[in-house]
């Protein structure tokens, strides 16, 4: 197995901020690697670790088997970036602007002939890439950016937070890219993002990040594992303890936990367990304002592992248009 | 931390050839420059102010000053040619201060520089480039100045030749100037500040000889004007135009200009180490 990144006790601070503080993580050549946290956690100072534009404080790190701090010049041959904001020069044209990276890769002008028709092809901009890239909409802004990290074939893809700010049908290109740059071309992608369905949908491992620090790592399916099967999920108004010990009395139920106004109940059979649920909150005379069946989602593992929502702290920085770091 | 796995297999490297390779200073400088000169055409707002204010103070500057300026000297006994004079002083209001430095804020502020920064491109080409396109951009604000000072008559001792030198060296005090800008959109990331660095022009352009000839200026003005670098370039200029090859004059704006250059460019690559260290 060949290692495309590695990391052994990874830091990074500024300041008294610790925003990468001691990560260990292996990502296998070929794979789709989801880092999942909310905004702050650290995703993108790792990213910024990763492919040399910051220095680790301290710990190591591998890229492609080059270290970050001392081999940055053989990384960046090696490694494809696009960053959170689409960084591109609204005064060229998006041809211009793959023309112009191809050139900064040392590609010859054969070669960026040839993978400028592939990344277009790719990223599917249409006619629109001989217009200046001012008049691109954001969705086409992040497909051209897209294009221009693919431009020189990259061993290695980063890609933070590539569908936020993308409405839908956007995000959904974004994922078909991916997957076709993974599974056709090999390439090894590292993909920070703040959506559960995200990396549900494309990671093949997933690392849950949280104040800098690794808390999980998995598969989704086993991530998801940890939690139970099942979970039944029921909002009371009244004693949420008290109603959490009568559930754990009902027969199938493995675990139970209590998050602000919820209580959620695993059991590995929920359609057997959950009219035990719905009578022992009945029997201990709690008001339930509504009883739900489900699998597991990573936002569920989420809350296990850190004790928060990452959809409720995702939802508050939508609201208060924070920017992510 | 619950589930954390630490990393048991040794970081190989991927032995796959990369399709990227790095490329010489010369190239990626090309590169740079290419952009940045293509940036300058579809920018009209970055010359037609830069090229209205040295055509107004040239103007404005011979009508209400001339006879006067001729007419003293003179009654001095001394022959001059006020529109020779002034001309030099309208290429250094046209190429002092030109400079993609607000572009190169843009870029930051943008993400661009970081997208440049992650490609191999060998770092000193990140200025000399924009530095070929600020000698493009100053050569054609230079050479409409100088046009419109021969279409008012004003004729040059050291013929064509003298004309191609006349320009080389204003824009090589403009790639000079050029230093300063640029050191601080690197030092600050910041556009106000960029725009700000104007304010160094003022000094430069006027407490020298801009208006009256060395020995005419007396007093504070005198001793500011004698460590001035563009009263040895202006001098250089104007020696071009009314007096022929003056050699001297020639080596002391050159050397006025290596001065302002080592300054200049050593802020600016003191900046350019800072931003790009691994911060």
């Amino acid at each position: 197995m060949t290692v495309a990144i590695a990391t052994h006790d990874l830091r990074r601070s500024f300041g008294a901020n610790h925003a990468v503080d001691g990560v260990d993580l292996e990502v296998r050549a070929g794979e789709i690697y989801g880092f999942l946290g909310p905004n702050g956690a650290g995703k993108s100072t790792m990213v910024k670790v990763l492919c040399t534009l910051l220095s680790p404080s301290s710990g190591t790190a591998t890229v492609g088997g080059f270290d970050v701090a001392t081999e940055a010049d053989e990384i960046r041959l090696r490694i494809g970036v696009a960053l959170q904001e689409a960084s591109l020069d609204p005064k060229q044209t998006g041809r211009e602007l793959l023309q112009l990276q191809g050139m900064l890769y040392g590609l010859s002008k054969p070669n960026i002939r040839r993978r400028m028709d592939d990344v277009i092809g790719l990223v599917d901009i249409g006619s629109a890439i001989d217009d200046l890239v001012e008049s691109y909409s954001g969705g086409m802004k992040r497909r051209l950016d897209l294009a221009m990290s693919l431009i020189h074939k990259p061993q290695i893809l980063f890609l933070d937070e590539p569908t936020t700010g993308l409405d839908p049908v956007s995000r959904n290109d974004v994922w078909k890219e991916v997957r076709t740059l993974n599974r056709q071309e090999g390439m090894t992608i590292f993909l920070t993002t703040q959506y559960l369905e995200e990396a549900d949908e494309l990671a093949g491992r997933v690392g849950i990040i949280a104040q800098g620090r690794l808390e999980a790592e998995g598969t989704p399916a086993e991530l998801k594992r940890r939690i139970g099967t099942d979970l039944i999920v029921a909002k009371i108004d009244g004693d949420l303890d008290a109603a959490a010990d009568a559930v754990r009395d009902v027969d199938g139920i493995d675990s139970v936990e209590v998050h602000g106004e919820e209580l959620s109940a695993a059991a590995s059979d929920g359609a057997g367990a959950i009219s035990g649920v719905a009578v022992a909150l009945n029997g201990s005379n709690h008001r339930v304002t509504s009883l739900t069946l489900r699998t597991p989602t990573l936002d569920d593992v989420f809350l296990d592992v850190t004790g928060a929502k990452l959809s409720a702290s995702h939802e508050a920085s939508d609201t208060s248009g924070e920017a992510a770091s | 931390m619950t589930d954390t796995s630490t990393p048991t297999t040794a970081a190989r490297r991927i032995e796959e050839e990369p399709l990227a390779r790095r490329s010489t200073v010369l190239h990626d400088l090309a590169t740079v420059a290419r952009r940045a000169c293509r940036s300058v055409f579809r920018e009209p707002e970055f010359f037609i102010p830069a090229i209205i204010v040295p055509v107004f103070f040239f103007v404005v500057n011979i009508g209400a000053l001339q006879d006067v300026a001729e007419g003293g000297a003179a009654a001095a006994g001394q022959e001059l040619d006020f529109k020779a004079f002034q001309l030099p002083v309208a290429i250094i209001f046209a190429v002092t201060g030109v400079s993609r430095a607000s572009a190169l804020v843009i870029d930051i502020q943008d993400g661009y520089f970081d997208r440049l920064l992650l490609t191999p491109i060998r770092r000193p080409a990140l200025l000399l480039g924009l530095m070929a396109a600020d000698l493009m951009a100053v050569l054609m604000l230079a050479i409409p100045v100088t046009a419109l000072g021969l279409i008012l008559g004003v004729s040059f001792e050291t013929g064509i030749v003298g004309i191609v030198v006349f320009l080389l060296y204003g824009s090589l005090w403009g790639l000079a100037f050029a230093g300063f800008p640029y050191a601080i959109a690197l030092k600050t990331g910041n556009p106000a500040a960029v725009n700000s660095s104007f304010i160094l022009f003022f000094p430069f352009a006027f407490l020298t000889t801009s208006f009256l000839p060395q020995e005419a200026l007396t007093g504070w003005l005198s001793t500011i004007a004698t460590y001035n670098p563009v009263t040895y370039v202006l001098q250089g200029l104007r020696s071009l135009i009314t007096e022929g090859w003056v050699w001297d004059d020639l080596a002391k704006g050159l050397l006025a200009i290596l001065g302002v250059t080592i300054v200049s460019f050593g802020l600016a690559s003191a900046a350019m180490r800072g931003r790009i260290s691994h911060r």
